[in-house]
């Protein structure tokens, strides 16, 4: 699947494409198949996201997992602060992105 | 320390609201991302993975207490309670908010901080010797002419739009802390015979995806000459570089395709032909500028006396406190590489409490070191107890300095947009296998550096063990080098053969300390064995 992801402009936070507007959850992130691309570019230049890009990810039971490690860390947060992750209370995040 | 006069403060100052001008112009959307990139990037503003990144610049590592709280409570109020001492004695912060980037800048400026030349294609903070005016082994303070230098390039218009960026090290001592080789220009103040002060000069350092060790192009350049001559090496390289591939336009690149004798001419030729210009800074304003670098008032008829008594300070004293120039004084190493810990981070906390050390203990300075540590410059050995036990009460002494656990890092893949690999984990790994000081110790000084891509800034290349994270099918992988060197007998290191995994790569640098421990003869450190015996050796036992 195709998932659309960028940075909030005023914030700097990573955010995805839910399907009605952009969410700092991954999980939220839906399947933008062939319009990705175009919707990166709308949503750029309507300025509701800075630097919007396509990637690659996986459909599973708890939503996409993106295929990149590098976008694995972008969803989460740094592996070496799990106190500053999104998921401060999951022990299995790290297993998620890696 | 030197202090902003009104010049200096209403540039930053305008530069502060031109910043925020162009962010409201950002946000309202007047700019596009292209067309507000490079004005961030030359306010020091990244945007990074998980959030905008500033680089503030600390002018050759020297801060004060005021600076040092600033930066706590920038880490507080702005960011998520932390900063990063980065491996060109800059801080970084990982979580800033566009919108309050203005804000940041405007509260730097107030004790004289800025963010200026901390990215993009200009000349980067000028870095150089952490212990620069209380060394033993230094001919003279090294910062008047490090302050001179970024002063006569901070807004240089010739040198605003360089092919690439361009990186600065002074440093006046026979230990070249500073990595001098390893930079674009590498200046040394030395005496020569008649007692004149000047500089060697050495041009066409780096690392990166090519790396090389500067040569030697002037052997004595006058000091009264320095702007002129850097002027000069600039405008060769910015005449002659490589501009159509972004690989290729580093200095380094023309000096090798030169060779250093043929580039040495031209520069020289150079140089003659600028010279009559006068651009050199006269002797007056270079003695107005090292007014600011006074040495304290040092007290005298102090004891060189230590209790060691306390075996675990001993320890401390023997690996992290250094000679200082001065009777009764020392030089006081504040690692930021506790076991577990992240190579370079401190809490906003933490640097209170240091910036309070400095300001009660050290004549109120303290220094940035490029391998991510902080330095209290200037100590009475009799308070060097009291200070340990404040150190160690807040996770700040770790008794590590250039042993195997004192690693640089970059931030890598878990920080940085530019990284395949992370960084941060093997460093951890590997301090968790050596964590036994005892074993630390008997490797003695073994500098590991490790960078999550090929931009070097973890400057694996010069490490006497470098590693470098590259991405294998979307896998990490990492690379092992042995050899490196970015001390006074600099050298890149070579790498030793396929790369590991994160848990392969701790059992390869295990082994190699192996075959040290095996080869080694009276008083080598790992780097002299690896250059006595070879690297086959330690291939042999790495991949056998």
């Amino acid at each position: 699947m195709k998932i659309v992801t960028g940075n909030d402009l005023k914030t700097g936070v990573v955010i995805w494409w839910a399907g009605d507007g952009w969410s700092i959850h991954v999980a939220d992130a839906v399947d933008a198949g062939e319009h990705a691309e175009a919707l990166a570019q709308t949503e750029q230049a309507a300025l509701r996201v800075n630097g919007a890009y396509v990637v690659d990810a996986v459909a599973t039971s708890t939503g996409p997992r993106p295929a990149h490690i590098k976008e694995r860390i972008r969803a989460i947060g740094p592996t070496v602060r799990p106190d500053l992750n999104l998921k401060p209370a999951d022990p299995a995040a790290g297993n998620w992105v890696i | 320390m030197y202090k902003y006069d009104k010049y200096d403060q209403s540039i930053v100052d305008a530069r502060v609201d031109e910043f925020r001008e162009q962010t409201a112009r950002r946000l309202a959307g007047a700019l596009t991302d292209d067309q507000f990139k490079p004005l961030r990037l030359k306010n020091g503003l990244y945007l990074q993975l998980h959030a905008y990144m500033l680089r503030v610049a600390i002018p050759y590592g020297t801060l004060d207490s005021r600076q040092m709280r600033m930066l706590g409570h920038i880490a507080r109020k702005y960011d998520r309670g932390y900063g990063h001492f980065t491996t060109r004695q800059n801080i970084q912060y990982n979580w800033i908010k566009l919108e309050e980037a203005p804000d940041i800048l405007a509260d730097l400026a107030t004790v004289e901080m800025h963010a200026i030349q901390t990215s993009g294609e200009s000349i980067r903070n000028v870095s150089s010797d952490q212990y620069a005016g209380a060394a033993a082994d230094e001919v003279c303070d090294p910062r008047p002419w490090a302050e001179l230098i970024r002063q006569a390039t901070t807004f240089h218009p010739e040198f605003s739009y360089l092919p690439r960026k361009f990186k600065i090290a002074v440093t006046a001592a026979e230990e070249d802390r500073a990595a001098i080789r390893l930079h674009d220009i590498g200046l040394k103040l030395v005496k020569n015979a008649a007692g004149e002060l000047g500089f060697q000069v050495y041009v066409g350092g780096g690392m990166g995806r090519t790396p090389f060790v500067a040569p030697l192009i002037k052997p004595f350049l006058p000091a009264d000459n320095l702007f002129s001559y850097c002027e000069a090496v600039l405008r060769v390289w910015n005449r002659w570089a490589r501009r159509d591939n972004i690989h290729k336009q580093r200095i380094k690149i023309l000096v090798h395709e030169w060779g250093a004798e043929e580039f040495a001419h031209q520069v020289e030729e150079e140089w003659q032909a600028i010279l009559p210009n006068g651009s050199d800074v006269p002797r007056t304003e270079l003695d107005r500028i090292a007014t600011y670098f006074p040495d304290p008032a040092f007290e005298t008829g102090l004891s060189d006396e230590i209790d060691r008594s306390d075996p675990d300070f001993a320890l401390w004293v023997d690996q992290n406190v250094v000679a200082h120039k001065t009777p009764g004084y020392a030089i006081v190493n504040i690692s930021l590489k506790p076991t577990g810990g992240i190579p370079g981070d401190i809490s906003a906390d933490q640097i209170d409490l240091v910036a309070d050390l400095a300001e009660r203990h050290s004549f109120d300075e303290l220094r940035a070191t490029h391998a991510q540590n902080l330095v209290l410059p200037h100590v009475r050995k009799d308070a060097l107890y009291d200070i340990w036990q404040i150190l160690r009460d807040n996770g700040l002494a770790e008794p590590n300095l250039d042993l195997v656990t004192d690693i640089i890092a970059c931030p890598g893949l878990d920080y940085c947009s530019l990284a395949n690999a992370r960084s941060i984990p093997v460093a951890q790994k590997i301090a968790a296998r050596f964590a036994d000081i005892g074993r630390q110790r008997e490797l003695g000084e073994l500098k590991i550096k490790i960078s999550g891509c090929i931009n070097a800034c973890g400057h694996h290349h010069a490490g006497h063990i470098g590693i470098l994270g590259v991405d294998r099918k979307g896998t990490e992988n990492y690379q092992l080098l042995l050899g490196g060197s970015g001390a006074e007998d600099a050298s890149l290191g070579k790498i030793t053969g396929p790369g590991f995994d994160e848990d392969g790569i701790v059992d390869a640098v295990e082994r190699a300390t192996q075959v040290y421990l095996r080869e080694r003869t009276e008083g080598e450190r790992f780097l002299d064995t690896y250059r006595r015996v070879g690297m086959d050796a330690f291939k042999e036992a790495i991949y056998g």
